[in-house]
């Protein structure tokens, strides 16, 4: 749902007809007074010296302290190895006024720590062994500095360029009135610095209309990272930008603050909904990645010695309004150890239900049920599957989320047993704002509870969204996520039943009426300010509703659940989408590195509104978004009200068939999704996936974003431009061959490939070397093909090998942590391909067997003969296409899950 | 069709002796399908072993050797439905556990435990089939008898225009006598408008082109840059001489802006803009643009009986006289800017004069516009050009209107007038759309009514209301839904769209009897 413009800019637009963000409701650098205020610190002059004497090494952790020669504020700095060629390092002052944020829950577990050994230490600076690979920290004393090494390499350096900056907490200069503090002052001699100039901004900072009343004052931290060698970083989502990131010398700095953008704009550093504070850096020697875990306002500035005759080097510097310094240096060396590392932090994608990988039909809004009924029936008449249908707002009874409109949905129960009886499922929208009002049975319990979020004078905090004045409860507290995870309870949740998920929109939280259309930083959850906590409140909403759903099916369902707002460790709870897009060929475009972006740093699940949320799409636009959404995790059209409806059938027959056409591709592919995202749940590697993962020694591949993979063996080229007649997909590895799924022409790696297209062309192509699993019978929705045949396409390789895995469970259940699953592993060598048990301990049984198996690049066999576990032997016919090279090996009938052989002689 | 569809049930009822034949084969392909005979795919591309029909594989590019399966992604299967009516099902919806055919046939290896609901469901549409026959019979005859009323609606209506010019004619007198005065009055007014306006746009055409002609901007148009125009040669004998051009000049070799005045008759006949061959285009939809909002208040399409609006359409229309007079006189790169009144390009105030004849104008117009019998001349006028239909059946419906109330509206569907919507508890009303025209499709073009131009949408499109007739008994609006954001559909029954039914009496015995 998008925001709600407020009036002035509802004037604009009648006024001049512009259509782009209001960039004036949202702020630079030069107006966030903590953004300012570090970003005109000069490189080159820290203050900070480490005090070496200080230095404490145990098992675990060092700890040293650091001082700030400026003002004699000491920091507490602490050192450890994380398992998994992780190296973590926490700032903090040493005495703190009052304690400072920070960010729990993001973690999954307190992180294993490995020893660390000092190898030499003088005065200026001491040398510790990481441990592996002749890796060491050098920690130089004055100015105080990082560097991490690997033999003679510096793989990064903190602190190089002396932007570490460390705003301690203080009293307020109108308030020392207060003895104890002048007592303390006079006590302890480490106070008596030099005063520091109190600038504008650090205890009190209006923007527009809003006042922040910074009762702490000022309380950022900063600190720089060099990155030796490395000329392309990546990731820090949600930005509206490209993949590779830029620099930003001559703008503002990426900011990670999570809001509701109204018609947002392409190409620029602005927050968006979404933070995800993990940078990674790559170059073709190494990948490495830095996680600054802070959920505070962040600005990120990059700059690059690019163009200059010096090695290539990336400096980066990060920002927080509050806080602390607490960063995770992951150190790699492969892209997917980075992946793997991130995941062992903060957990890896969820594995959804199986459905939730099809086709998602929404629109703000569906009118009543009887309405859902005629779409429903619109997909059967037009035969094109879908899984879900959608509820936006309306559905409630006048925005109240957890009630239905007793008009317009009447009898839900009715409703959703209809489209269970047709396998398909339902989502309805469920927002973090809850309408205050008397006779609404949430808010009473919430506000009665004491779980609402607090403005600054301790009354519940109130601010305007959809329902009118809302309160937000408060998902940072354990017990209020409890209480809200049991609203989801079938009795508590009246109409609802298994069939029916949830969807949460506006959680950044959007407050129409709030600074930035966000809450006060002043507002309180409990000990701490909104400040230190904003990122992080829409993970928490979907963290508790995530939750709630589980509980419902006493543990036995997985959750869906959409979000819109997110952050670190988002991933582990279900779905992004890229929120309030537009009907613009641009938007289109910019879906893929935006998802890209995201699946970098552990959420694969992500997608945008297909056809683009605000303004109409033409009928071209609209087919392409469906051909390329398709190709991306999550799948899922949406339109805003105001809108004309748009479901696939009213674009005329041709303009139906194409889309129908789209949607089957996709089901045909969900073997391969379905298997693709239990990878990403055990592993954390993205689903959708940047080139240069995979060939990250091609320079070719770095800055690519119009192409990407899918897991290791699809590569995508969607068509995003108007009236395209062709595209220049650009096909890696010299020794890679690729196959065009549709024609099977083989092509060479290592070229620029000129694809002419039509409106019905989707560029895809496999990867020659792989096996992928495909139903071919698409059916109205993916429960009905679950026990569907299998046909496997086996791509051969120049060296005429292959290989592929087969994920096969229940498909909606947590029964495959019970290892009730079937993983196999195919392999083509040897003119025999066979199918081998990858999980000897797990069981489960499928109906599925596999029904053809398609060989491309294949030379003629005189015959082909099946051995099954049992010993038996037969022969198979088959067909060979020598034009392309295909040979087709008919209804070979063997279970999905047994062992075979299968020769071609 | 009703007829159609009772034959088809009654074809079914007949034949619903078991055919042995390949599972999902109708009855019309059976020859294809012999036992242990080669199958040929039906598209001919290819033959296969018998056995290898239905055996869930699928072997032809058309599906056609798998109607009982779902291998193929193209097939299709047939579901016989003894009692009700048969159909063909997408082979996709084949044993996927949902009861698709009323017989229970395509879920036979699913699991899926279905109920055998063809005789129900026949039953039930056989009922409402003779329940819509005599529906249909009903309201065809209802609707004769409307065509009998319009027609003579119409005769009267007819005869009352007589009346009325005749009176009319009396009145006429009175009415130019009135009229003399007002013209007497407002001639001054009109001419001297029409001065001021000719004169400002004359001038303004002549800057216009001055400027056009004087491609060296030097202040001056020259000899040589009037030969660039060949259209202004005098004698257009197809060579424009300087000396003609001298002569254009008024004998000299170039002229100022003040020269240039004394000589603009010389050219502003012949002279051919540069930029005139783009300019047409965006003007257009300016124009269109900005006439809009003028076409939705024109309730004058459609006169209400009380007097005062009446008059209120009456000003309208003069209003809409003199941005006429706007639109067509005022050149095109005036048009934009004439809102803006510190524009140096916008047309200078009236004088006094001008004005003070305008303002005088009023007063004989209301004395005018006293007389009522216009405004009923004009009404039978317009509701005789009304399309009631092909025998005038629509006729009933001109001049009333039909409530619905829902839970938050009351809608209104006054036919041929508009469609409104107003809030139930209070709040003022919304004109979803005025009379636009019968949208039908091209076989029953009187089976859907269209309102357009209706209140306009923020950020979207005015208003519209789409209105479906059915045939029934009662004239009624049954439903209203806003499928798109200010786009309504609303349905209405009425007899008046009622087709003769065939006669049914024989087929309804005979299905009693089966």
């Amino acid at each position: 749902t998008a925001s709600k413009c407020d009036c002035t800019l509802k004037l604009m637009f009648l006024s001049f007809g512009t259509w782009a963000v209001d960039k004036g409701n949202f702020k630079t650098c030069e107006q966030s007074a903590f953004c300012k205020r570090q970003r005109a610190l000069k490189p080159g002059e820290s203050p900070y010296r480490a005090l070496l004497e200080t230095m404490e090494l145990t098992n675990t952790r060092l700890t040293l302290q650091l001082i700030n020669d400026n003002n004699k504020v000491r920091l507490l700095l602490e050192l450890y190895r994380l398992q998994g060629n992780i190296t973590r390092v926490k700032i903090n002052e040493l005495k703190p006024l009052k304690p400072r944020y920070e960010v729990p829950d993001v973690l999954i577990r307190e992180p294993t720590t490995e020893p660390l050994s000092v190898l030499s230490q003088d005065e200026n600076g001491v040398v510790l062994s990481l441990g592996v690979e002749s890796q060491r920290v050098i920690i130089s004393a004055r100015p105080f500095r990082l560097d991490i090494m690997e033999g003679s390499d510096v793989l990064m350096s903190l602190n190089s360029r002396g932007l570490l900056a460390f705003e301690h907490l203080r009293m307020r200069k109108d308030t020392q009135a207060d003895p104890e503090a002048e007592k303390k002052e006079e006590a302890d001699p480490t106070t008596k610095e030099e005063e520091e100039k109190v600038e504008d901004g650090m205890w009190e900072e209006t923007f527009k209309s809003h006042t922040d009343s910074k009762p702490n004052g000022p309380s950022a931290v900063s600190l720089d990272f060099s990155l030796p060698g490395v000329e392309h970083v990546y990731g820090i989502p949600e930005h509206a930008d490209t993949l590779r990131l830029k620099t930003t010398d001559n703008g503002d700095p990426y900011r990670l603050y999570n809001l509701d953008v109204f018609q947002y704009e392409l190409y620029n550093p602005m927050a968006l909904y979404g933070s995800v504070p993990v940078m990674v850096a790559h170059s073709a020697q190494r990948t490495t990645g830095i996680f600054w875990l802070n959920a505070a306002e962040t600005w990120v500035d990059i700059s690059s010695n690019t163009g200059s005759s010096e090695t290539p080097q990336t400096d980066v510097r990060w920002i927080s309004e509050s806080g602390i310094i607490d960063i995770f240096i992951m150190l790699g060396p492969t892209p997917k150890d980075v992946f793997s590392q991130y995941a062992s932090l903060t957990g890896t994608q969820s594995f959804p239900p199986l459905a939730s990988l099809g086709y998602h039909q929404c629109r703000w809004n569906y009118n009543d049920q009887e309405d859902v009924k005629s779409v429903d029936a619109g997909f059967d008449e037009h035969d094109i599957p879908y899984d879900f249908i959608w509820l936006d707002i309306e559905h409630t009874d006048g925005k109240r989320y957890f009630t239905w409109d007793p008009h317009k949905f009447a009898t839900p129960k009715e409703m959703l047993q209809g489209l269970m009886d047709k396998k398909r499922k339902m989502v309805a929208i469920v927002d973090p704002h809850i309408k205050v009002d008397g006779n609404y049975k949430i808010h009473n319990e919430i506000r009665s509870r004491g779980f609402y979020v607090k403005n600054k004078d301790g009354g519940d905090y109130e601010g305007w969204c959809w329902p009118g004045s809302a309160s937000y409860p408060d998902f940072t507290r354990a017990d209020m996520r409890a209480w809200w995870a049991s609203m989801f309870a079938y009795d508590q949740y009246e109409g609802t039943m298994e069939n029916l998920y949830t969807w949460n929109d506006m959680n950044e939280p959007s407050v129409f009426n709030g600074p930035e259309v966000t809450m006060h930083k002043d507002a309180t959850h409990g000990a701490w300010e909104h400040r230190d906590i904003h990122n992080l409140y829409g993970l928490y909403v979907q963290m508790a509703t995530a939750e709630g759903l589980i509980q419902r099916s006493g543990g036995v369902e997985r959750p869906f659940v959409l979000t819109r707002a997110f952050f670190a460790g988002s991933q582990r709870l279900g779905a992004v989408w890229t929120g309030d897009n537009a009907a613009e060929w641009g938007h289109l475009k910019i879906s893929i590195p935006m998802c890209l972006s995201m699946g970098l740093v552990g959420i694969s699940f992500c997608g945008a509104d297909i056809g683009g949320f605000f303004k109409s799409p033409s009928t071209e636009l609209l087919v392409r978004w469906y051909q390329a959404g398709a190709y991306q995790p999550f799948y899922r059209a949406h339109a805003h009200v105001d809108t004309p409806r748009r479901e696939p059938w009213l674009f005329g027959p041709e303009n139906t068939a194409l889309i129908r056409e789209a949607v089957r591709q996709r089901y045909t592919l969900l073997p391969y999704w379905y298997q693709l995202f239990y990878r990403a749940h055990v592993t954390g590697e993205p689903v959708m996936r940047p080139l240069w993962v995979e060939y990250p020694q091609d320079l070719a591949t770095f800055a690519l974003e119009d192409e990407y993979l899918i897991g290791r063996d699809l590569l995508v080229h969607p068509v995003v431009e108007e009236g395209a007649r062709g595209v220049t997909a650009y096909l890696p590895g010299k020794d890679e061959v690729w196959f065009d799924v549709h024609t099977f022409q083989k092509h060479n790696g290592a070229q620029n490939l000129y694809i002419p297209v039509t409106m019905s062309s989707i560029p895809v192509f496999q990867r020659g070397g792989s096996i992928i699993p495909r139903k071919l019978r698409v059916r109205r929705s993916s429960t009905c093909m679950e026990h569907d045949p299998y046909t496997l396409y086996v791509a051969l390789n120049l060296q005429r090998t292959a290989d592929g895995e087969l994920y096969i469970d229940d498909g909606h259940t947590f029964n495959y942590e019970k290892k009730e699953f079937i993983y196999r592993k195919l392999t083509f060598a040897n003119k025999v391909l066979s199918s081998v048990n990858l999980a000897p301990d797990a069981k489960f049984t499928t109906d599925s067997w596999i029904e053809r198996i398609i060989v491309l690049g294949a030379s003629k066999p005189s015959k082909v003969t099946l051995k099954t576990a049992d010993g038996q032997e037969k022969q198979l016919e088959f067909d060979f296409d020598a034009s392309m090279s295909v040979l087709t090996v008919r209804k070979p009938g063997m279970n999905a899950g047994a062992d075979w052989t299968m020769t071609f002689q | 069709w009703l007829l159609f569809l009772l034959l088809l049930l009654l074809s079914v009822g007949v034949s619903a002796v078991e055919v042995q034949r390949p599972r999902g084969v109708p009855l019309s392909k059976r020859q294809f399908y012999e036992e242990g005979k080669p199958f040929t795919c039906l598209d001919g591309s290819r033959t296969i072993p018998f056995d290898r029909v239905n055996d869930d594989y699928c072997d032809c590019q058309d599906g056609s050797d798998e109607p009982g399966t779902a291998a193929c992604p193209n097939g299709s299967f047939h579901c016989t439905n003894a009692g009700f009516r048969p159909t063909f099902i997408p082979s996709s919806r084949i044993n996927d556990g949902i009861c698709d055919c009323c017989d229970t046939t395509d879920e036979y290896n699913s699991g899926a435990t279905c109920q055998n609901t063809c005789r129900e469901l026949g039953r039930k549409e056989r009922e409402s089939l003779q329940k819509m026959a005599e529906i249909a019979k009903e309201g065809f005859l209802l609707k004769q008898q409307l065509i009998h009323e319009a027609n003579r609606g119409l005769e009267d209506k007819k005869a009352k225009l007589g009346d009325v010019q005749g009176s009319k004619k009396d009145l006429e007198a009175k009415v130019e006598a009135l009229r003399t005065v007002k013209e007497a009055a407002e001639q001054p007014e009109r001419e001297a408008k029409e001065r001021h306006l000719k004169a400002w746009e004359e001038s303004a055409r002549m800057a216009e082109v001055f400027l056009e002609l004087d491609d060296d901007a030097d202040g001056f148009v020259s000899v040589p840059e009037l030969l660039s125009h060949s259209e202004l040669d005098p004698d257009a004998d197809g060579s424009f001489t300087e000396a003609e051009a001298q002569g254009l000049l008024g004998g000299v070799d170039k002229v100022d802006t003040a020269a240039f005045e004394s000589i603009w008759s010389n050219v502003k006949e012949k002279y051919m803009s540069e930029s005139n061959a783009d300019t047409p285009a965006p003007e257009e939809t300016s124009r269109e643009e900005i006439n809009e909002p003028v076409s939705d208040n024109e309730s004058d399409q459609y006169p209400d009986d009380d007097i005062p609006e009446d008059e209120d359409d009456d000003d309208e229309e003069d209003e809409d006289d003199d941005r006429d007079e706007h639109e067509y006189k005022i050149p095109p790169t005036a048009r934009t800017e004439e809102k803006k009144d510190d524009d140096e390009g916008a047309m200078p105030p009236y004088d006094q004069e001008t004005q003070n004849l305008i303002d005088g104008k009023n007063a004989f117009k209301t004395e005018l516009f006293n007389f009522g019998f216009g405004i009923c001349f004009r009404n039978l006028e317009k509701e005789i050009s009304f399309d009631f239909g092909p025998s005038s059946e629509f006729a009933y419906l001109y001049s009333q209107c039909y409530e619905l109330t829902t839970s938050e509206y009351i809608y209104r569907l006054c036919p041929f007038n508009r469609v409104t919507q107003k809030p139930k508890f209070g709040g003022s009303e919304t004109n979803l759309g005025s009379w636009g025209k019968w949208a039908g499709p091209e076989d029953s073009i009187y089976s859907v009514m269209k309102y357009e131009h209706g209140t306009g949408c923020w950020q979207g499109p005015s208003r519209s209301t789409t209105v479906k007739l059915t045939c029934g008994k009662e004239t009624v609006v049954t439903s209203t839904s806003e499928p798109s954001r200010c786009e309504y559909l609303m349905e209405f029954t009425c007899p008046a769209i009622c087709q003769e039914p065939p006669n049914l009496e024989i087929s309804s015995h005979e299905h009693q009897e089966l």
